[in-house]
């Protein structure tokens, strides 16, 4: 057995607990979970069927945890877990994930398959079987402190444009502040309409507000690639900083496994609660809007559909907060089928975006968003998370449909009351 | 061994073999699960009504918009093949006697006409749920001989008990044999086969609505 | 007992007063009794009467003459019992006058005049253990004397469970190493007609059935005359109903006992009971256990001693659990602590080896 394959199996061995282990023993192979996986639905392949992509992880407990399967380890009636083993099964675990835990909803017997798959990514990643797309945006984000490489005199270039644009200030590293504006480098790069819907957002609502040198990336590709020794590295720069500028609530922005990674997995990653609060902007945004704080004039025209990110929505609990809103400044909003909750994965979420490898599996599964889209038709699609915005765009492109997509926060500053 | 021999044996050595393996099992499989315990969740957690682990215990019942849909048959024949199975189990006066007898439980039982009727569905549905596992890519590609197992065990004494009940096939005495040994094996083989899901779902059930119900989220 | 040997059996009848009618009407039920077909009633009564009066020698193993009670504990004398006092009786240790060597003679004197066509009647269970000592007659074990005794028998009929089927000797744990007939006498027919004790019938139908065709009738899977054996007591209740609506009688006098509810949760072993004891019924036909407010305890199927408490439903054990249950609980616990115990410290040294991840570790 090699070093990284000893050590894969030792991370596994740590972090199996009696969840997982109830969870295999609860499985009776009924299938349902590759029904409520847009990776099987549209590919009609059953090895895309969310039980076996953690098959790895079952072997090792069975052959670790259960007195069983040791006696089989023993009496070489079943075979340890091979590092070619752990490499095959690269394309099931990584690219064709999300994590967006729709079957873990669906489950009969419970199963948490969402939360297991993310528990095999810390063997195989540190067995070296991370998809390179995935250890580069990791690399990039420990190294330089954002998976796009996006550096702070970056983000000091976009303030002085955004300031310049709205007139308004973007505070940095401003202690006491009441909130603390996380960024997804997405949205430095590609959407800075985000920052400056903020910016008046705060304004209007009279909020203290700051972005922070130290950690402005709210992004964290730990979480994606599955290393929490990495995850917490960079989730620890956003505690640092918060407690440093001593902010109320820290707001996570419209990016999904961000707010997963900050709000749910950041107290365990660094061992204790937070001394601050972590909501999502949408969160944020439906309290100033039910406080009074939040005043908008006029309507889109357009028959408007929400895109729920699985992160901020199944795996959030932010449901009800982007629907309120989307009624504040649209006469025309349409569910699609299965929303909130129920809501069906972009494709490209838990780092699947990232890696190439999966490029064509992840159009694939995109058919099951654009019949989706084509059963309601809209004319613009709003939705609340960078990566969603992104892979949905990518999608739309390649199915050849005309389809504008907007972040929320964007949509809703458009409609601000001017003072 | 005739047939009034097999079922002294099954009614006397036989089962005290069978309970002894399923108790023993049980508990010892019981334990090496849930010591494994799992890490206290330090993320503050969301209060909202009906999302927590106990109301998944019963939700989980009902599928989600759209899955009847997709899966009609793994639905429909699940439903009837384990509420069948309940009622068969649960609701036939020799089998009420049974549990009293073992845990001092009693409840009125079904007439024996419908007992039989229900254990026909229960056969129905369980040979549909067979056939759609062969036939159905997914079920067949998760399949293994543990599956056919577990599904054949779960399938003899139902099958035996309405064929004793009816007067088919074989003697009264040695069908009635034939049916307490069934369920025998099954008892011994649950503990250490997928059908210790009859534990163990609860307790999974519950760990999933937790965790969801941590963040919020009633699933 | 030794009359003549010679004669009719009519005539014998005839001599005893009994009328040919009344010997067609008793030919024409023990026929139906038999399942024989309809027109073979008056073919039973002619190959009955015209057929001699055979010789018998009936054995008495360990026993306790229930039997022979059974057959003769009639208010009056009933056509069995002439049908009995019609066979040449040649030895029966009960009913005969002989005694001592007088009796062993007469019994060698019959098998050796009938030689290879005699049937041997057997009650009783044969011991086996410690060399047969635990029944003997005359020093002769009963091993010896059914042996011999079978060896010129045209047939072998054992009567009652314990012939049968081992019966009460037998019961665990069985201190004689008793067995039935059938596992000793393996090259002559033999057929079983159990029962704690038989139905009177039952005998005498096997012997009219046997006098008339010269043939044994159709037996079961146990040796058992199949048109006696081929029902269960359950199947044939009158009680039956009440089981099929689940009404069952909880104890022995309350409202479901009053109103003949169904006996199975008192123990009732008649779902498992092949007799004809719901249809012949006894004493004449006037009533059968159940009929009288109790189960049937099933005693004409093999180790019905040995079926637990006679009072316990069927679909009950029929040995206590509780310390089985208790042992293999203690024992489960014991495993799982044990493996529990394992798994943690596998976890630990797990936790101990694990180095913090770096970003070299990701690259193959």
């Amino acid at each position: 057995m090699s070093a990284s394959l000893s050590r894969a199996v030792d991370i596994l061995k740590e972090v199996i607990d009696a969840p997982i282990a109830s969870y295999f023993n609860s499985c009776v192979h009924c299938g349902l979970c590759a029904e409520a996986c847009l990776f099987y639905t549209e590919s009609g392949d059953p090895k895309y069927t969310p039980i076996h992509k953690v098959e790895p992880l079952r072997r090792v407990y069975e052959q670790e945890y259960t007195l069983l399967g040791r006696i089989g380890k023993w009496l070489g009636l079943s075979k340890p877990i091979s590092d070619e083993e752990l490499g095959n099964w690269r394309e099931l675990v990584y690219d064709s994930c999300t994590m967006c835990g729709r079957c873990t909803i669906v489950c009969p017997v419970g199963n948490d398959i969402v939360y297991m798959v993310r528990k095999l990514r810390e063997g195989m990643a540190i067995a070296g079987h991370a998809p390179d797309g995935v250890v580069g945006a990791t690399k990039r984000t420990v190294e330089i402190g954002s998976p796009m490489g996006v550096k702070l005199p970056a983000v000091k270039a976009q303030i002085g444009h955004i300031e310049a644009e709205t007139g308004l200030t973007v505070p940095l590293d401003q202690e006491g502040a009441e909130y603390m504006v996380l960024l997804s480098s997405m949205e430095i790069i590609n959407f800075p309409e985000y920052l400056s819907a903020i910016a008046k957002i705060m304004k209007q609502a009279g909020k203290t507000w700051t972005l922070c040198s130290t950690a402005f990336e709210a992004t964290n590709s730990g979480i994606q690639i599955g290393v929490s020794d990495l995850a917490k590295v960079i989730v620890s720069r956003i505690v640092e900083g918060a407690e440093r500028l001593k902010v109320k609530t820290v707001i996570s922005p419209e990016c999904g496994h961000a707010f997963t990674a900050i709000r749910w997995e950041g107290p365990n990653l660094i061992g204790r609660p937070f001394g601050f609060k972590v909501k999502h902007i949408l969160e944020v945004l439906d309290e100033f809007r039910a406080a009074g704080l939040l005043k908008t004039e006029g309507f889109e025209e357009e028959r408007l559909t929400f895109h729920d990110p699985c992160q901020i929505a199944r795996r959030g609990g932010v449901i009800e907060p982007q629907r309120n809103l989307m009624r504040m400044v649209s006469k025309n909003f349409v569910e699609m089928s299965d929303p909130g909750k129920y809501n069906w994965c972009c494709g490209g979420g838990g780092g699947v975006s990232a890696n190439d490898d999966a490029e064509e599996i992840r159009l694939i599964a995109f058919k099951r968003k654009k019949a989706q889209l084509d059963e309601v038709k809209p004319d613009k699609l709003v939705t609340a998370c960078a990566n969603c915005r992104i892979v949905l765009e990518e999608g739309l492109e390649h199915y050849q449909m005309d389809l504008p997509v907007v972040g929320l926060t964007e949509m809703i500053a458009e409609h601000l009351v001017e003072k | 061994m005739d047939a009034a021999e097999l079922l002294n044996w099954v009614r006397g050595p036989g089962l005290q073999i069978a309970i002894a393996v399923f108790l023993l099992g049980t508990i010892w499989r019981l334990i090496e699960i849930y010591s494994l315990g799992r890490k206290p969740d330090l993320a503050e957690r969301r209060h909202v009504p009906g999302a927590s682990g106990w109301h998944t215990l019963v939700r989980r019942s009902i599928p989600i918009p759209g899955m009847f849909q997709r899966s009609t048959i793994t639905y429909v024949a699940g439903y009837a093949f384990h509420l069948g199975l309940a009622v068969v189990v649960l609701l036939f006066a020799p089998h009420i006697k049974l549990i009293q007898d073992l845990i001092g439980l009693t409840w009125p039982a079904l007439p024996s006409q419908f007992v039989d009727l229900m254990a026909v569905v229960t056969l129905v549905a369980m040979l549909v749920v067979l056939i759609d596992r062969i036939r159905q890519p997914v079920k067949r590609f998760l399949s293994t001989f543990e599956d056919w197992l577990t599904w054949a065990v779960t399938f003899l004494p139902v099958l035996t008990g309405y064929m004793a009940a009816r007067h088919l096939l074989l003697p009264y005495t040695l069908m009635l044999s034939l049916h307490i040994l069934s369920v025998e094996l099954l008892l011994v083989l649950l503990p250490f086969t997928k059908l210790f899901h009859v534990f163990t779902v609860w307790p999974s059930r519950w760990f999933n609505g937790d965790i969801q119900g941590k963040k919020g989220v009633a699933v | 007992m030794n009359e003549k040997k010679s004669g009719l059996l009519i005539d014998n009848l005839a001599r005893q007063g009994v009328s040919r009618r009344t010997f067609l009407k008793y030919c024409a039920t023990l026929a139906s009794l038999m399942a024989l077909p309809p027109t073979a009633g008056r073919a039973f009564a002619e190959a009955l009467a015209k057929s001699h009066r055979p010789s018998v020698i009936w054995l008495s193993f360990q026993e306790c003459t229930g039997c022979t009670e059974s057959l003769t504990r009639s208010h009056a004398p009933t056509l069995e019992g002439l049908i009995f006092n019609s066979i040449s009786l040649d030895y029966h240790e009960t009913l005969q006058a002989a005694a001592g060597s007088a009796a062993e003679a007469a019994r060698e004197a019959a098998m050796k005049e009938n030689w290879g066509k005699y049937l041997l009647l057997v009650d009783g269970s044969v011991p086996m253990k410690d060399g047969g000592v635990y029944s003997a007659v005359g020093g002769v074990s009963n091993y010896d004397t059914l042996m011999a005794s079978a060896k010129g028998a045209a047939a072998v009929v054992a009567i009652g469970s314990c012939a049968s089927f081992g019966g009460l000797p037998k019961a665990q744990p069985n201190p004689t190493g008793a067995v039935p007939v059938s596992e000793l006498v393996k090259d002559k027919p033999v057929i079983n007609i159990s029962g704690c004790p038989p139905i009177p019938v039952v005998m005498t139908g096997v012997l009219a059935h046997y006098l008339a065709f010269g043939t044994l009738p159709e037996l079961d899977k146990l040796g058992r005359p199949l048109s006696f054996y081929g029902e269960t007591i359950h199947d044939r209740c009158y009680r039956r109903p009440f089981y099929d609506q689940g009404k069952f009688a909880k104890t022995f006098d309350d409202e479901g006992a009053r109103k003949g509810w169904c006996l199975f949760e008192l123990g009732c072993k008649g779902p498992v009971t092949y007799n004809a004891c719901a249809t012949v019924k006894w004493n004449d036909g006037t009533s059968f256990p159940i009929e009288s407010g109790h189960g049937c305890l099933g005693c004409s199927e093999p180790d019905f001693w040995d079926a637990g408490s006679f009072y316990r439903a069927l679909s009950l054990p029929t040995t206590p659990l509780e310390k089985v249950a208790l042992g293999a609980i203690g024992v489960g616990a014991a495993v799982g602590a044990g493996v529990a115990l394992s798994n943690r410290a596998a976890k630990a040294k797990a936790k101990a080896a694990h180095q913090t991840a770096t970003l070299d570790d990701l690259e193959k």
